[in-house]
């Protein structure tokens, strides 16, 4: 599927990331360990992975909400992680994050017309009802929504409402934690269609991180799949999700289930064993090995490095990857 | 067909609310065989856990059965007293909760969870530690002998998980009920969760109540489906027909809703409408009515029972043939 026409400008440039925490008893703990991603303008980059793998630290990082150690993290071309004050707060005004429980960072106590209009003086912008009426609609809302209370709205429009509020700065990115998976299934696609939608009307640049890779293959121009603090797997959406390379992903592939009872159960020998290693004490060589169905000596030593598979397709696993040079061999 | 080991009927559990009773469940039916497993599908404030919760006669204060039999084996386990329930619950029915960490006791030794409840059924304590370090090792944890010693918040999420379906397993119940028993785990441990219970289905051939929200693990899992609504059980089927053939509109919507790898990419999805109705404001008619694109008169006015249709039974007066065709602007699924 050919993808769909950009300007080529690029919205968000990562490099070399690499993020520490520091925590009590575990030592220093690798949230991120030189993770480098681009993302078009109007594009959006589906992010995959599970606990621990990096991809809620690297929403922190673009939003700024975090500096990285080491690298840079570059936002409509201009380095947010050195960015000071005035520019700061512009180039906050770019890039907005929406959680997975908008509930827990609403105001009880505070009407919902009230706190959008919070949010637009914070920015000093226009804040009368007007914008917060248009505000709500843009999201699929009544304006008489303003007059309600968080206790008062269903999940899916508190979820509409953290929507509302990150447009309300009109920026041009938006990074997505996790936005529906808290959502229930029949509520989930219209938060789907509602992001699409917006997507296509106000041309915004998506982050969309979730673990499930059936929404990120739905909405998705380019994924990325992550396991303990690097992308091991990038490429366009049809090829990482359909016709993965990564031992990794292929295991993510069949662990989601489907729900099409008619498909066998996974083969065992994708069915990966143990769990996430501590992020804390990460595997040698090839973080995945001790996992991995296809794990070598050489994966034990040696880190595998990101390297093209087919055109924008790159993976880092030196067995697929010494699979498809011998068989580049052969029909060379 | 034989007897089902496990049988619901007209199961109605209220909860007290300052505004008066409040009922949850309103006529709960199913049934599920021996090493059979059947998934309890439902969103949220549908009633699903508080069908798990009357099942296993682990019901908060507050909440309680009001009419309705929950027959284990025939012996109807709502009319018991106290104290024989209490021997029922956990040696006959085991319950497996959604979070492992809360429903493990943090001050308390691996080991010791288990053979507690053992105990508490009259197993010795030398029985029951033999029992203790078998059944860990069953649920695939490593050298359970040592195990034995740790405490919870040394395991990770899904060795707790494994102790928790350990502790579930060990009295060597008839039944097990697991209260979406995957939902906190990442999906590489949900599927080896999925799979351990399956074993431990066919090799013991206990009979498995699954509540879940999600319908990618009905497929994986059930051999049949309850799909609840508003209480009730809106349609009961085998697992392939429901997902095949719905013949309630709301499995319907849920399962055209899903994104799958046949639709078209980025485009909009089939969206049910509306919202779940309040327990509190019922409409007179069909509870799904007011979000129901294929409503008659009839379905404003009563409420429909389970209706058989083709191997399944639903909860709806309308036939699938006289459905409408899916709305325009919606893309439909064929």
């Amino acid at each position: 599927m050919p993808d769909r026409p950009t300007s080529g400008e690029i919205a968000i440039d990562v490099r070399d990331v690499v993020k520490h925490y520091r925590t009590p008893g575990r030592g220093e703990v690798q949230a991120l360990d030189r993770v480098s991603v681009s993302v078009e303008r109007g594009q959006v980059l589906g992010v995959v992975g599970e606990s621990g793998c990096g991809k809620s630290t690297l929403a922190r990082l673009l939003t700024r909400l975090e500096r990285p150690d080491s690298g840079s993290v570059e936002i409509l071309g201009r380095r947010i992680d050195l960015a000071k004050r005035g520019e700061l707060r512009e180039l906050r005004r770019g890039i907005q994050l929406v959680f997975q429980d908008p509930y827990a960072s609403l105001d009880p106590r505070q009407r919902i017309g009230a706190a959008l209009a919070e949010v637009l003086s914070v920015h000093r912008l226009p804040s009368g009802d007007g914008r917060v009426g248009e505000l709500l609609e843009t999201v699929g809302l009544p304006p008489s929504t303003a007059g309600r209370y968080p206790h008062q709205l269903s999940g899916g429009q508190r979820q509409r409402i953290g929507i509302a509020r990150a447009l309300a700065v009109q920026p041009q990115i938006l990074v997505l934690d996790e936005p529906v998976s808290a959502l229930d299934v029949s509520v989930r696609a219209e938060i789907i269609n509602l992001l699409v939608r917006l997507r296509d009307e106000l041309g915004l640049t998506f982050v969309f991180i979730s673990h499930d890779l059936g929404v990120v293959r739905h909405l998705a121009d380019r994924i990325a799949v992550m396991y303990l603090g690097k992308i091991v797997e990038y490429g366009p959406w049809d090829v990482v999700s359909d016709t993965p390379g990564h031992p990794y992903t292929r295991a993510l592939q069949t662990a989601v289930p489907i729900a099409d009872p008619g498909l066998d159960a996974p083969p065992t020998e994708l069915v990966v064993t143990g769990e996430v290693p501590d992020a804390a004490d990460p595997p040698s060589g090839c973080r995945f090995h001790p996992r991995c169905p296809l794990a070598e000596d050489r994966c034990r030593s040696v880190e595998p490095l990101m390297l093209p598979a087919s055109g924008r397709h790159r993976l880092a696993c030196h067995v697929v990857q010494s699979e498809a040079a011998t068989a580049d061999g052969t029909n060379g | 067909m034989s007897e089902p080991i496990l049988a619901v009927r007209g199961l109605h559990t209220a909860i007290r609310t300052p505004s008066g009773p409040l009922e949850i469940l309103r006529g709960v039916d199913l049934e599920v065989d021996r090493g059979e497993t059947l998934a309890v599908v439902g969103e949220s404030g549908s009633g699903k856990s508080f069908t798990a919760l009357s099942i296993a006669g682990l019901l908060p204060a507050g909440a309680e059965v009001t009419s309705g039999q929950v027959l284990l084996e025939g012996r109807d386990l709502v009319a018991l007293r106290e104290p024989e329930r209490r021997t029922v619950r956990g040696a006959e029915v085991g319950m497996v909760y959604q979070d492992p960490m809360t429903s493990l006791n943090p001050m308390m030794r691996i080991g010791r969870q288990v053979t507690e409840g053992l105990q508490a059924h009259g197993w010795s304590k030398d029985a029951a530690r033999d029992r203790a370090v078998t059944v860990l090792g069953e649920v695939g944890l490593p050298s359970p002998q040592a195990l034995m010693r740790l405490y919870p918040h040394q395991l990770s999420g899904g060795m707790r998980q494994r102790v928790l379906i350990a502790c579930a397993i060990a009295p060597r119940p008839k039944v097990l009920i697991a209260d979406e028993p995957t939902t906190a785990l990442d999906v590489t441990i949900q599927q080896q969760i999925i799979q351990l219970v399956a074993r431990l289905r066919d090799e013991y051939g206990i009979a498995v109540v699954w509540i879940t929200h999600d319908l990618g693990v009905v497929a994986r899992i059930a051999d049949r489906v309850a799909v609840v609504y508003a209480g009730r059980v809106t349609e009961l089927a085998r697992t392939r027909s429901l997902f095949a053939t719905p013949h309630h509109p709301y499995t319907d919507g849920l399962l055209r809703s899903l994104p799958t790898p046949g639709d078209p990419h980025q485009a909009p999805l089939p969206q049910i409408g509306g919202s779940p109705v309040a327990l509190s404001a019922l409409p007179p008619g069909c509870p799904f009515a007011p979000r129901c694109a294929h409503r008659q008169d009839r379905c404003d006015t009563e409420e429909p029972p389970l209706i058989d249709r083709a191997g399944s039974r639903a909860a709806c007066w309308v036939p699938r043939e006289d459905w409408h065709a899916p709305s325009a602007g919606v893309t439909g699924r064929a």
